[in-house]
């Protein structure tokens, strides 16, 4: 047998939490495409630490993770779902848009929608072609304009942190929705009720200042 | 308006005037506690549902086969997060009831609505010191709500509890300790009772990292920033942690509207790691 499937072997049958964490982590540090299929099995058995370590695992791989993971996607484990969907946001590729769009507003777990959230700021732009990128760009604007006023105080947050991500993508290149963003932080400033998202709010403006400077 | 919990699937959901309606009846005592536990989670601060609230304080038909309050004690913590003073003389009451729960929930809502007045009958319940505070036999819980108590007096700022409360860094229970090292800080601001928290961030229990991470961020540390960021222990309850943390930050800093400190920008920094 094989260096890498004895690594994988060693997560599925490690037959304590500690065991499973450790091989795990191995395996995710290996960087092994064939320890795909493991590492997002991992994410349904319902042990959080060896959930985490599967997602810096599969994030570590890059590119060749987002099929798999959206695969994933169609099973109807919510837990490893909601997993995937970290992995996903983490991984930002524009393959995986529809997906992240769609939990951000709507996934009942917080802690899905404010990862979806921050991810759609990262989202690498340059993966799809030109004549792509507004389009998808202005779903992503519309989306975390509408996720910034969730009930959720961390949701709102994450928005703003996606927002942030995406002026800075659009400063040179989409003026309208560059403006669009400023005047939704400007807005929300006298919306936001919460102190810690209204100073994440105030961080964006600021960080922004040079671009804005730039685009005059 | 009609709420529905978030996590619920196919949960109740109510109107507030149900809720209300619920609340004042006595048919069906479940629909009562249900609705008291609903109008303080979503928060309805309508007068009409404070003095239904404080009514339910007071109604003695709802026991449990063990002599508990299961009412009593859905009202007194909704009415901690109502915010209404008008329930602290009620909730004051609330301190000498006989189920522990009802006293426990009395004094974290009277640590809550921050009416320092409630702080005498709060010292009265650490009287005896940690001599008393042992397990009652055949209970799962000590003497007194020993946490809540020392949880309440540190954010009422009652100085004139420290020399009580001090003895209870030495509790048996780590849990004990940590209340004790919370209000300490908040009461002197020594950041020796900081650290210390800071220091049972490495500690071994998950359930007790957690509620360091609560204490951390109620008295808002900002020494103990990277120590929450990297204690084992789920992001959210990080994130929780640190937004007190820089929400104390922001407010002590000296205007809010001009420059973040180096501090908050730091803070903010590690909460967007955790997203």
């Amino acid at each position: 047998m094989t260096n890498d499937q004895n690594l994988i072997q060693a997560v599925e049958q490690a037959d304590s939490s500690p065991r499973l964490l450790a091989a795990v982590r191995t395996l995710a540090n290996a960087k092994i495409e064939a320890g795909i299929p493991t590492l997002i099995a991992v994410l349904s058995y319902n042990n959080p630490g060896a959930a985490v370590a599967a997602v810096d695992g599969l994030v570590q791989l890059g590119d060749v993770a987002v099929e798999p993971l959206l695969n994933l996607l169609d099973e109807y484990n919510y837990g490893g779902r909601a997993w995937a969907i970290r992995a996903l946001a983490q991984l930002a590729d524009p393959r995986a848009l529809d997906t992240l769009l769609n939990a951000a507003e709507t996934d009942f777990a917080l802690s899905v929608r404010r990862a979806a959230a921050k991810g759609l700021g990262d989202i690498q732009w340059s993966k799809l072609s030109p004549e792509e990128i507004p389009s998808a760009q202005g779903r992503v604007l519309k989306t975390l304009q509408v996720t910034s006023y969730d009930p959720e105080w961390v949701v709102r947050y994450a928005s703003v942190v996606g927002l942030q991500g995406l002026a800075t993508a659009v400063a040179e290149t989409q003026p309208d929705y560059w403006q669009q963003i400023i005047a939704h932080f400007e807005q929300l400033m006298k919306d936001e009720s919460d102190l810690a998202v209204r100073t994440r709010v105030q961080f964006a403006l600021a960080q922004l200042q040079p671009e804005m400077a730039k685009a005059g | 308006m009609t709420f529905v919990t978030e996590q619920s699937s196919g949960g109740e959901s109510l109107t507030i005037e149900q809720a209300l309606a619920n609340l004042k009846q006595r048919d069906d005592l479940s629909l009562c506690y249900y609705a008291a536990w609903w109008l303080g989670k979503f928060r309805i601060r309508d007068a009409a549902v404070i003095d239904a609230l404080i009514m339910a304080l007071e109604e003695e038909a709802d026991r449990t086969e063990v002599g508990g309050y299961p009412l009593k004690r859905n009202a007194a913590r909704a009415l901690g997060k109502l915010g209404d003073r008008k329930a602290v003389v009620p909730l004051i009451n609330c301190l000498d009831c006989s189920d522990f729960y009802v006293r426990e929930a009395a004094a974290q809502s009277l640590g809550m609505l921050g009416d320092p007045v409630c702080s005498p009958q709060l010292m009265e319940l650490l009287e005896g010191g940690i001599e008393a505070a042992k397990p009652v036999p055949g209970s799962p819980h000590l003497a007194q709500p020993y946490n809540a108590v020392i949880e309440a007096l540190g954010s009422l700022g009652a100085k004139e509890a420290i020399a009580l409360i001090e003895p209870f860094l030495e509790h048996d229970q780590e849990r004990i300790q940590y209340a004790a090292a919370r209000a300490m800080y908040q009461l002197t601001e020594n950041p020796a009772y900081g650290d210390r928290l800071v220091q049972a961030l490495k500690g071994k229990k998950l359930q007790l990292r957690r509620a360091v991470l609560a204490d951390l961020g109620a008295i808002g540390y900002l020494k103990a920033a990277d120590a929450i960021a990297q204690t084992l222990a789920e992001n959210s309850l990080k994130l929780i942690s640190l937004k007190g943390v820089l929400e104390h930050e922001v407010k002590n800093s000296a205007s809010e509207s001009v420059q973040l400190s180096e501090g908050a920008i730091h803070v903010i920094k590690l909460m967007d790691d955790l997203l």
